[in-house]
């Protein structure tokens, strides 16, 4: 891809971008949020066209009309979010859309082979007559992977592959990677984790704001150079946030309790039972953090906590005191802080303004409102102290949330749920999707509120996360608690295991 | 041609959008009219006079404006948090019962008392009409466009019950024409409701109710606590979940607050001017739905349905005192069908940038980038 530009209404989300992959080798893109990777791969899988640039394909200059065309040239994509029919079978959603598919599906048992031969060859086992809504996902990502083999990608763009992995999937991931590249595959490795790029990528090539910043070779590079191209300036600690983790209090477990679960149980949106009798304590000043493979039950164990979702069976306690099943208002009058997983549907409401989210949940009371009439001299005031207090980037109260990024969004979360004066802060995923930099910025917000005495429970998909910043740390598996261990004696490997069911 | 989504939508454009959707409705109709044989501007003007300039034409673009005025603002409460209540006519014509029922009972009290009454009957029994699709809801999950809808077919079959087929409370069973055929009541000389003299106009009381009306709903969404609750549901149900919001009790009133506004409209309607209720009259014109096309070409602000309403009533109105030879009868139809179908279609210029590239080059390089189509 030569000189490749697009330009967005307001951003110029590629600006002459140069980038080239050869012959088996794993490539990776590295960036910040917004930094323009998920635009340049989509260029390259046809989604969207470039204002200007070039691609050529072995040397043979190309033009995608259409992400059809990019197959055809052997150019496939494999989303963070995945593009499955969840009723479907295996095979048929390998080969669905796919042209040599015959509308009547005469022999279905010969798609079955092919795929299942496929599999076998990359070492990646999954059963072609399977429905998708029955897999892990680790198994719907080998899915994607063989529907791209199919359909004889020959260039295989993986975005963001990692992130609702187990680690012992992730290393299987990396395997079958091996023996695609050893075929003379070329992969493009869309990631912004460190670490995982040093271990399996031949060539990184970082873009910041738009830009090449440069191409590196991945052994001649190390995870502090590249951290570097990828902000423009040297974090303070390396890796992510170890100045952040030396910032933290011991031997909290001896203060109070700030919340106790006792066996509770709540049912998911289609009514089926998704926690079982849980039950754990997060002590004042401390961060419990509660590990898990996507889908394991984390969103109904933070809404059954926040009111948002009634329980079934057992007690949540604030401070000692009994939470009301399925009342919010309760939940937020004693003192439960509350960032959801969904930033942008639920933590705010997007349309309205950044000082209106700021008293999404304090428009009730004195000094917000009074006798029912909101007072908009006090909320401006107080967005505007908030926006200064916590740095949020904006353009002025009146901005409607929507508007800004992802970290900015998790800003006007964390500042209206800090400024509340909270007993716990119950955090789902709280820097998911969010660039290095917004990253640090909401993890010290945390440590600096639980310093203050406020317990946390930090519900988070990313295990290296949970490590930096939890005091103790369990795994949850199916709306269980697999296991609670302390950060001192935790290890990788063991909660690895909790997190893929085992209990060993 | 690409459509993107505009990520924010400049000030100019709200009101050029409007005006130009407004002014290709006039230039399509006058299309229309050439290809009939007429000549468009004469007609466009004796319209213009009819509406707005001739001797009492103000006044008559006044009472055709006055229920639409007050279902628009029934509609643009409830689309607001996009509680799509789609029953203003049935909550009208409850609204008219209610009012003409009061103005009955109350024949004996003095003229503030029965007018007040009537007003408080329009509002109630609207709200309650309203509350039944409100309640299926909050607490079933239903459809509010299909059973708002449906509760208007049996609000009309309800008015023709009383009057038609039932000896009830509305119905006049004594004077000599309603032996001949049904029909109701007529309310006593002091439930009819007063009249302003402002220059030319003569204003209906309905009139000045729907800008109070209009007034309490611009400070009720922008400056209270109901209001602000209202448009967090209206913008992300799980997000008024997550805040506390009790969203079951914020459907529910929101209705009876549409519906109270609708019923208003058929208080308006026996007090200001029928003076009876009148089942086929009522029916026939359809306020509750002319109140929709309102308040969607007002998009959803209540002062703008204020302008609207007048706008559109003057149009009803020339139209209906232009009827007869020389004068086009459907034209007044198609000109409002065409004024809805540019304004609709204008929302896509407001919310996406649409641009013309033409691709001729190999580099597909974009020509004429932000040129808009109609």
């Amino acid at each position: 891809m030569r000189s490749i530009t697009k330009r967005f209404p307001g951003v110029l989300a590629n600006d002459s971008v140069d980038f080239d992959a050869l012959h088996g080798e794993v490539h990776a893109l590295l960036g910040e949020n917004g930094a323009g990777k998920s635009t340049l791969a989509s260029i390259l899988t046809g989604l969207y066209r470039p204002d200007s640039g070039e691609i050529a394909i072995d040397g043979k200059s190309v033009e995608f009309h259409s992400p059809r065309d990019a197959t055809a040239a052997g150019v496939s994509m494999v989303h963070q979010h995945f593009r499955l029919a969840a009723s479907l079978t295996v095979a048929d959603n390998i080969v669905l859309g796919h042209s040599a598919t015959p509308w009547l599906r005469t022999n279905p048992t010969t798609i079955q082979s092919q795929v299942a031969e496929l599999a076998k060859r990359y070492r990646m086992p999954v059963r072609p007559d399977a429905r998708v809504w029955q897999l892990s996902v680790g198994e719907q990502q080998r899915v994607e992977i063989l529907k791209a083999l199919y359909r004889g990608a020959r260039i295989l763009i993986l975005d963001e592959p990692t992130s609702l992995l187990t680690p012992q999937e992730a290393d299987d991931l990396f395997e079958t990677l091996r023996r695609m590249t050893a075929e003379g595959r070329t992969i493009v490795l869309v990631s912004h984790k460190l670490d995982e790029l040093m271990s399996v990528s031949d060539r990184v090539t970082v873009l910041r704001a738009g830009k090449l910043i440069g191409t590196v070779n991945t052994d001649e590079s190390s995870p502090r150079e590249l951290a570097r191209m990828m902000i423009g300036r040297d974090l303070d600690t390396s890796p992510l946030g170890g100045e952040v983790g030396a910032k933290r209090r011991v031997g909290a477990t001896e203060s109070g309790i700030a919340l106790e679960l006792k066996d509770v149980s709540a049912d998911d949106d289609l009514g089926l039972q998704a926690l079982h009798r849980i039950s754990l304590t997060v002590h004042e000043g401390a961060v419990f953090g509660v590990a898990g493979v996507a889908g394991n039950g984390q969103r109904e164990l933070a809404e059954a906590i926040s009111g948002a979702r009634p329980r079934t069976n057992g007690d949540v306690l604030v401070k000692g005191r009994h939470l009301r099943s399925g009342a919010t208002e309760d939940a937020i009058v004693r003192g439960v802080a509350h960032v959801p997983e969904d930033r942008l549907g639920t933590g705010v409401s997007p349309s309205l303004s950044i000082a209106e989210n700021l008293i999404l949940k304090s428009h009730r009371q004195a000094p917000m409102s009074t006798r029912g009439v909101l007072r908009h001299d006090r909320i401006r005031r107080n967005a505007l102290d908030l926006i200064k207090r916590f740095a949020i980037a904006a353009p002025g109260p009146d901005t409607p949330t929507r508007l800004l990024s992802g970290g900015n969004v998790q800003k006007v979360v964390l500042a209206r749920e800090l400024s509340s004066n909270p007993a716990v802060i119950v955090a789902a995923n709280p820097t998911r999707g969010l660039d290095v930099g917004a990253t640090e910025a909401v993890r010290a917000l945390l440590l600096e509120a639980a310093r203050n005495g406020v317990g946390i429970l930090l519900i988070s998909e990313d295990l290296d996360e949970i490590l930096l910043l939890a005091d103790r740390i369990a795994v949850i598996y199916e709306g269980r608690i697999m296991g609670v261990v302390p950060r001192s004696t935790a290890d990788v490997q063991h909660l690895g295991l909790l997190m893929a069911g085992s209990s060993a | 041609m690409r459509i993107q989504r505009r990520l924010a939508t400049p000030h100019w454009l709200l009101v050029a959008v409007p005006a130009g959707s407004l002014l290709a409705a006039f230039v399509a109709t006058a299309i229309v009219l050439l290809v009939a044989g007429k000549d468009p501007l004469a007609i466009y003007a004796r319209l213009f006079d009819r509406a707005f300039i001739a001797p009492g034409a103000l006044t008559n673009t006044l009472v055709t404006a006055t229920p639409t005025l007050l279902t628009g603002l029934a509609a643009a409460a409830a689309f607001r948090m996009k509680l799509w209540n789609i029953g203003a006519e049935g909550q009208l014509y409850l609204g008219a019962v209610g009012a003409s029922g009061v103005g009955l009972a109350l024949r004996d009290q003095s003229g503030p008392v029965i007018i007040a009454g009537m007003i408080l009957g329009g509002l109630i029994l609207g709200a309650a009409w309203a509350i039944i699709p409100g309640l299926l809801k909050a607490y079933f999950n239903t459809n509010e466009i299909i059973t708002s809808l449906m509760l208007n077919y049996v609000a009309g079959l309800l008015l023709t019950y009383l009057i038609l087929d039932s000896r009830s409370f509305w119905r006049d069973l004594t004077s000599f024409s309603a032996r001949a055929f049904p029909q109701g009541k007529v309310l006593p000389d002091g439930a009819s409701w007063p009249t302003f003299d402002v220059g030319v106009m003569v204003v209906p009381f309905g009139f000045v109710l729907g800008l109070l009306a209009a007034g309490l709903l611009w400070s009720l969404y922008g400056s209270t606590i109901f209001g602000f609750q209202a448009r967090i549901l209206g913008d992300s149900p799980s997000a008024a979940r997550y805040s506390g919001v009790k969203t079951r009790r914020v459907v529910v009133l929101m209705m009876a607050l549409s519906g109270a506004l609708a019923g208003l409209g058929g208080a308006s309607e026996i007090g200001d001017f029928r003076h009876v209720l009148d089942p086929r009259g009522l029916q026939q014109v359809g306020l509750g739905y002319a109140g929709i096309v309102v308040a969607a070409l007002a998009r959803y602000n209540p002062f703008s349905v204020v302008v609207v309403a007048f706008l559109l009533g003057g149009l009803a109105n020339a139209g209906y005192s232009l009827q007869g030879p020389g004068f086009p009868a459907g034209l007044v139809g198609v000109l409002q069908g065409m004024i809805l179908f540019f304004a609709l279609g204008g929302e896509l210029l407001l919310h996406n940038r649409i641009s013309l590239t033409l691709s001729l080059s190999p580099q597909g390089r974009g020509l004429g980038r932000g040129a808009s189509t109609p």
